[in-house]
């Protein structure tokens, strides 16, 4: 075989076999507008207001979103009300389970639609909202339709009885995924919602509001109203509801953990994040790169539980960081709609300013970056994958969750720096080790203040699987039967 | 060299590296991509015939199709090697006349390697005389299995002396290793006793190419690559049947190890009906629409 004499032997990924575009096909297509959905019917808001919706991958406005006021929200909650006391929280357990496994099927049969929707209109790839956000959305309603009816064997000895109206606040990083997480325990339970998304991806709720239509979900069992934050804010103060559920950043949860206090309303929040990926120097290498790419460049960032601080062992760690560098070079960046896309848009021009500012105070404060060399569109809201090494705990990239596609690489000597380090945030949402051991994955594992440890993989999600964070990054659960005890009153 | 080994071999997971593997097949090659893929992957194919019931004449049919595997018109390259049993080596020689195509033999008492090492290496040096330009040998699993490594290292050393200018391709019947932690080492293993190309299966047993299994040893070439510079080929072997299966692992190759292996100096694939699907799906770019298999040589 040849054998040319390269003095420092590199690898190359360039131009052979490289791929065609392959941009998914499927017939969508967007509503000049979209209003609000009130006892089950869409509806114009009272203050005649819409705002634009853009899609991050052309920074064009592509559709009109309503802007609900003081009454929409009043229609919204009452109606909601109504259908708390009227039809849903009177219904028969097992029928309500009935009309979550028609949801879960219908979302099914509309997948592929949704996540042509859901990438148009939030700037993930396809190919993750296709075989990611898509199947565990049905399978969110279809796990919960399963717990209708079998409450009482979630809480043993217990009576378990529905809470009232919940108002949810969800974000843009996973909307639908994010709406199914929210809607399908509360429902389960017999609870009914007002949902409000989060204002740069109202679109894909307002389609699954047309799937709640065609299941025949009694009017007012789900409100759907859109705004920015103030809307949220007005939603969460609202006297008429019973339980708040927020899934956002820190900050807001602060400001609404205030807003709630000294009220009758139940709280759970889900929020920001700062997780360590804990590599040790006996770890399974290219699996470890795997799922350290996969841990913070899945959905470019926009992930809570984004595994955003790298903490490699001494010994590993210049050769750690050169498959790192390797692997971050064979990324594709561009059209989400692209079926080989691996990081798409940046959700907004706010959230890239964020980005931005935070990458240049790692530069400014003596970090060294690492970019993809990729060649990013020319319009839309772009950011080339990196990571920073020479990072210090007390760097602003090793502190704020940046929820975009920076890694911050440190290193540890002894597992009980490891462990150390790890915990040296406000945050305790996630956490992975990477280990050939077993031992060490139990020992360190029960030293990590993080709601969700994974070992030797990353971002792998169940419905059967609680999900929440420690310290700053929230509390009460989501998924599992843990997840049902913050919808539910227990007498 | 001689065992221990001069490179580390890390551990490796089998739920990552499986789930990397499948990563690979989500990838989409349309058009010109999907064009240049099929072809190249002709091109790195040995066309094997392995059988009891091998004849001259099979072996001469099975050239042929080496040397043209289409009509012309749709510009399909020459295979890249054509595979045979020892006994039938002179035959495919004389086919393969002024081709270009290498012949290839398996040797050392394939497909099981439960012969004595002097037959072993009399079987290698016979298919060199008779004209084999690369060598498929096969590992000794039963003392790879017994944790007897130097043996093996060695067995492969004594082979690749014994293949003097010939190429040879170790063949570790992976299905019968089994984990890949085993796969990992094997490779390492075969790589610093002197393997050319490493491959993964005699198409006798089950499962054989995998492409978690084939990753697993393109890893293991790329890093040997990164450390010391040398280029080592991958040849998969048995059970890939189809042109979408040969397209994903070029994919996987290509973003795994780049550019440089993509070339049938160091990757081959070990087929038999392979050929036959890709025929048909170059045919079907070229002309459009599919067409019944009968219009299609088999041999």
């Amino acid at each position: 075989m040849k054998q040319p004499k390269k003095t420092t032997p590199e690898l190359t990924f360039t131009a052979a076999l490289d791929y065609a575009p392959s941009p998914e096909t499927f017939p969508v297509t967007l509503k000049k507008r979209y209003e609000l959905f009130i006892d089950g019917k869409f509806v114009a808001p009272k203050t005649g207001k819409y705002f634009a919706s853009v899609n991050p991958a052309t920074g064009k406005r592509h559709t009109l979103i309503a802007e609900a006021g003081k009454a929409d929200l009043d229609a919204a909650v009452k109606s909601a009300r109504r259908a708390f006391e009227k039809t849903w929280g009177p219904m028969a357990p097992s029928e309500r389970g009935k009309y979550l496994f028609r949801i879960a099927r219908l979302l099914q049969e509309k997948a592929r639609e949704l996540a042509v929707l859901e990438t148009m209109d939030g700037g993930k790839p396809i190919r993750e909202s296709r075989d990611f956000d898509l199947p565990m959305v049905a399978a969110h309603f279809f796990h919960h339709a399963g717990w209708a009816d079998k409450l009482d064997y979630a809480f043993p000895g217990r009576k378990p009885a529905p809470i009232g109206v919940a108002a949810q606040v969800i974000p843009w990083n996973f909307p639908l995924l994010m709406a199914a997480w929210k809607i399908a325990p509360a429902l389960a339970c017999g609870n009914t919602v007002v949902l409000k998304p989060a204002e740069t991806t109202s679109v894909t709720a307002l389609h699954l509001a047309e799937i709640f239509q065609e299941a025949d979900l009694p009017p007012g069992v789900v409100n759907i109203i859109t705004g920015a934050g103030e809307t949220g804010a007005a939603l969460v103060a609202h006297p008429g509801i019973d339980k708040v559920a927020f899934t956002g950043s820190t900050e807001v949860g602060k400001r609404i953990a205030a807003a709630v206090a000294g009220t009758k309303k139940r709280l759970t929040l889900e929020l920001g994040g700062k997780a360590a990926n804990l590599v040790f120097a006996d770890a399974p290498l290219d699996e470890a790169v795997e799922g350290v790419i996969n841990g913070i460049y899945f959905n470019q960032g926009h992930v809570c539980c984004a595994g955003s601080r790298l903490l490699v062992q001494e010994a590993i760690h210049e050769e750690f960081v050169a498959r790192l560098g390797r692997r971050l070079r064979t990324l594709r960046v561009g059209d989400p709609l692209d079926k080989n896309t691996d990081v798409g848009a940046i959700n907004s021009k706010e959230q890239l300013g964020r980005i931005t500012t935070l990458i240049g105070s790692g530069i400014e404060e003596g970090a060294e970056l690492h970019e993809s060399s990729c060649a990013l569109p020319g319009e839309g809201y772009w950011c080339r994958p990196c990571f920073f090494t020479g990072v210090t705990p007390a760097h602003r990239i090793a502190r704020e969750e940046i929820f975009g596609p920076v890694l911050s690489v440190m290193t540890f000597r002894t597992p009980s720096e490891a462990v150390q380090k790890a915990n040296d945030t406000c945050y305790g949402l996630s956490a992975g080790i990477w280990t050939d051991k077993g031992s060490r994955i139990f020992k360190i594992a029960s030293q990590l203040k993080a709601g969700v440890i994974w070992a030797n993989t990353y971002n792998q999600f169940d419905p059967a699987s609680p999900f929440g964070g420690y310290k700053e990054s929230g509390f009460g659960r989501e998924g599992g039967r843990q997840g049902l005890a913050a919808y539910v009153k227990l007498g | 060299m001689n065992f221990p080994l001069q490179h580390p071999v890390p551990p490796v997971d089998q739920v990552g590296v499986e789930a990397r593997a499948a990563f690979f097949t989500k990838r989409s090659l349309k058009n010109d991509a999907k064009r240049a893929g099929l072809r190249l992957a002709v091109s790195m194919m040995d066309l094997t015939t392995l059988e009891g019931a091998d004849t001259k004449g099979k072996v001469s049919q099975l050239c042929r199709k080496a040397r043209q595997p289409m009509p012309a018109r749709y510009g399909c390259p020459p295979c890249g090697a054509v595979c045979v049993y020892p006994n039938l080596v002179a035959q495919a020689v004389k086919e393969l006349e002024g081709s270009g195509i290498p012949v290839a033999s398996v040797a050392t008492g394939f497909p099981s390697g439960q012969y004595p090492l002097e037959l072993r290496l009399a079987d290698t040096r016979h298919a060199v005389g008779e004209g084999a330009a690369e060598i498929d040998m096969v590992i000794s699993r039963g003392a790879f299995l017994e944790g007897d490594f130097v043996r093996v290292f060695d067995e492969i050393a004594a082979v690749k002396e014994a293949c003097g200018e010939a190429h040879l391709k170790v063949i570790f019947e992976t299905g019968e290793l089994q984990t890949y932690d085993h796969v990992r080492f094997v490779s390492q293993l075969a790589i610093e006793a002197g393997a050319d190309f490493i491959k993964t299966s005699t198409g006798k047993v089950a499962p054989a190419a995998t492409l978690a299994v084939t990753l697993v040893m393109v890893e293991t070439v790329r890093d040997y690559f990164l450390a010391t510079g040398r280029y080592i080929g991958v040849k998969p072997a048995g059970g890939i049947r189809t042109a979408k299966e040969a397209l994903q692992y070029l994919v996987m190759v290509k973003e795994t190890a780049g550019d440089d292996w993509l070339t049938p100096d160091l990757f081959r694939f070990g087929a038999s009906s392979l050929l036959l699907d890709v025929e048909m799906q170059i045919a079907r770019m070229e002309e459009g629409r599919y067409q019944s298999a009968e219009y299609f040589a088999k041999g």
